[in-house]
């Protein structure tokens, strides 16, 4: 994928990952930010125009000290898509990415085609609360985010050798950058109450999980659904909560039957 | 130089294998091992331990904040505070301090400040701690990337509100008051002395020159360790054109002093252990939020205490590389006065908060240490830095006429008599 870095209104600089043509259709990543390989993207960029921005604090993106809240995230999200000059895209958001599209969607529902959120964060149900992500332990996040936790490892690291002291600095600044801006809308619950402004969603909207999701569990699913009466939803078998990466081509299938 | 006191109040009844069977001493420790009755009594001879140091000729004593932990039981420090200011008449009662990125909203910090520098008739010393990642972030909730701003637009609240003599709005990002009008005001002018624990975030360098406020470093790596990031901190200061007054900074350090060195590990050994292996058994995922620390700060790698490197170490140290290694400083009198001119001399500071009490000593040991350190030790120290002998900017101004309220009970309880 080509890449290419614009300027927002607000001032924020943000890299933004591009490929393919046909209808426009945003991804908006998790809070572990794209990963070395988007295997997903590529593939979705054989029929439509595929843009990946990414947000303030994650890879070349910068900015983050201008977005200090769910309504600057949101807002973020559509001067990012006003400065690259789409018309009403398709909304694609994995995670913490899934929140923002929402929260977008609900901000102003008549400027996206068709929405996606895949194991969408932005709930919180007291009786399945979200394992907390910001006191994991490295070795943790792959158990947590992958049916497969092993196979899962390597996808994170990217390969990486965090044995040489440099590579694990620069790993844990960059992790801290994102997470830490994550947590403007994750910390200590990740729940900034979409929940009440669900109802203004009109389009068309796909709920997206893995069955073996174990950080945002299948049960937020159904809740998804039922603040949001006209989603339909599709589990994805053998994935966990990083389904795009886990099961690139169920995805990636699923994306494109609702989107057409 | 001054010698302050501290007690941080552990919870001295963690069970022996509390390490391997408790992931943290701190956040999510199950808290049904806290027995409430204890607790009463513990609290009460804690207390009972500050006065014993302000009676013994301490120059201060000192108390500080943390939540959810057997680490440290004063979820509000002023609470204690309040308690001396009553029992004590003498020591600078130093709160190192209030967390004020936690306090809805932070005028609540400048109300009960006062309240207590009111009550001790000017003898607060106000700490005002960003607070640990544990403390802030997790028991506290506080987002970490956005703590730092909440905490200094707190602090201008505060500090605007103890000088301001009329009524103001305050226009903040977290705080918007219409009315800041501060009831009682402290008694010193134009505020109590303001000391700033840092664990080594350098931007709190810069803070503190700005506005002349003490630099606290709080480490329980030890002075050796310690030194490599005061001589960071002295450097500021040079570079900033500030004076090299010592007592622009403040080191913490257990001290334990005993008749012979022999005698100091006989009888405090156990304690240390304790508290390194108990008492410090956080959980890493608990020791560091992301975005709690700036960029900045972990790139200037400075050494975290609660590094998994650090407690893997703490495990396992023996008492002769607790004191070699200058974790702690113990002995008898005189190897404790020649280690604690060494480490004032090589940290160039004017005031030490000592950690007499430590992890589950009894009574007893806290005051035979602090007894020979008050009469053998702290004597021999005073005078380590004579050409700032009068530098008195970090210390407390007490009214010369002050109650005495710690005059006995009598006086209290007297009936109605009509001045004559």
């Amino acid at each position: 994928m080509k890449t290419n870095t614009i300027e927002t209104a607000r001032g924020c600089r943000v890299r933004v990952f591009e490929a393919g043509r046909g209808a426009p259709l945003v991804f908006l990543h998790g809070a572990g930010g794209l990963l070395p390989d988007n295997p997903f993207l590529d593939r979705l960029a054989a029929r439509y125009r595929v843009l990946a921005p990414e947000l303030p604090g994650y890879g070349e993106s910068s900015g983050e000290a201008l977005l200090e809240d769910m309504l600057d995230f949101a807002l973020h999200g559509w001067d990012v898509i006003t400065a690259l000059g789409l018309q009403r895209p398709h909304l694609v958001g994995h995670s913490m990415g899934g929140m923002i599209a929402a929260e977008m969607a609900c901000l102003a529902p008549g400027s996206l085609d068709k929405l996606v959120l895949a194991a969408a964060a932005g709930l919180w149900i007291d009786e399945h609360p979200i394992p907390d992500l910001f006191a994991f332990l490295p070795f943790e996040y792959a158990q947590a985010l992958f049916h497969d936790p092993a196979a899962g490892e390597a996808l994170l690291t990217g390969g990486l050798d965090l044995r040489n002291p440099d590579a694990l600095m620069e790993f844990y600044i960059a992790h801290t950058k994102r997470m830490g801006m994550a947590s403007k809308i994750l910390f200590p619950i990740p729940n900034r109450q979409l929940s009440k402004r669900l109802y203004r969603l009109t389009a068309p909207t796909l709920l997206l999980w893995g069955k073996s999701d174990r950080l945002v569990p299948p049960v937020y699913a159904d809740r998804f659904k039922s603040l949001i009466p006209h989603a339909e939803l599709q589990l994805i078998g053998e994935a966990g909560h990083m389904l795009p990466y886990e099961q690139p081509d169920a995805f990636v299938a699923a994306v494109t039957r609702f989107l057409g | 130089m001054k010698f302050t006191w501290f007690n941080l109040m552990p919870w001295p009844y963690l069970p022996d294998d509390f390490r391997e069977r408790y992931r943290s001493v701190w956040v999510d420790i199950p808290n049904r091992l806290y027995d409430p009755e204890k607790g009463h009594f513990l609290y009460h001879r804690y207390m009972d331990l500050l006065e014993y140091a302000d009676a013994v000729g301490f120059d201060g004593i000192g108390v500080n904040e943390h939540h959810q932990n057997g680490y440290g039981l004063m979820p509000s420090p002023n609470l204690i505070a309040a308690g001396l200011a009553r029992r004590t008449s003498r020591a600078a009662i130093a709160v190192i301090g209030n967390s004020l990125a936690l306090y809805n909203p932070p005028i609540r910090v400048a109300e009960e400040f006062a309240m207590l520098d009111v009550l001790s008739g000017g003898r607060l010393l106000a700490g005002f701690p960003v607070g640990t990642s544990m403390d802030t972030n997790y028991c506290y909730g506080q987002i970490p990337a956005l703590t730092r701003d909440k905490y200094a637009e707190a602090h201008d609240l505060v500090m605007r509100a103890w000088q301001s003599e009329e009524p103001f709005a305050f226009d903040g990002k977290y705080n918007q008051l219409r009315y800041v009008n501060l009831w009682p005001r402290p008694i010193q002018k134009p505020h109590p002395p303001v000391y700033i624990p840092g664990g080594g975030s350098i931007e709190t360098w810069d803070f503190c020159l700005d506005h002349d406020y003490n630099y606290s470093y709080l480490s329980f790596t030890g002075y050796l360790r310690g030194k490599k990031l005061l001589d960071g901190y002295w450097e500021r200061v040079a570079k900033r054109g500030k004076d090299e007054s010592p007592y622009r900074a403040a080191f913490a350090q257990t001290i334990c002093v005993a008749e012979t060195d022999r005698e100091a590990e006989e009888l405090y050994a156990e304690h240390v252990s304790y508290f390194y292996n108990r008492c410090l058994h956080v959980y890493l995922g608990f020791a560091d939020a992301p975005g709690y620390r700036t960029i900045k700060t972990i790139q200037a790698n400075v050494l975290n205490a609660l590094s998994a490197e650090f407690q893997n170490l703490f495990s396992t140290l023996t008492w002769k590389q607790l004191v070699d290694d200058g974790y702690i400083i113990a002995g008898s009198p005189q190897t404790v006065r020649q280690r604690m001119e060494e480490m004032i001399k090589g940290l160039r500071i004017g005031h030490v908060f000592g950690l007499f009490h430590i992890g589950n000593m009894p009574d007893w040991k806290a005051r035979h240490s602090s007894k020979l350190f008050a009469e053998q030790v702290m004597p021999h120290l005073r005078d380590l830095w004579p050409e700032w002998r009068d530098d008195d900017r970090w210390w407390c101004k007490p009214l010369p006429y002050r109650a005495r309220p710690e005059e006995g009970l009598a006086a209290a309880r007297q009936d109605a008599r009509k001045p004559q």
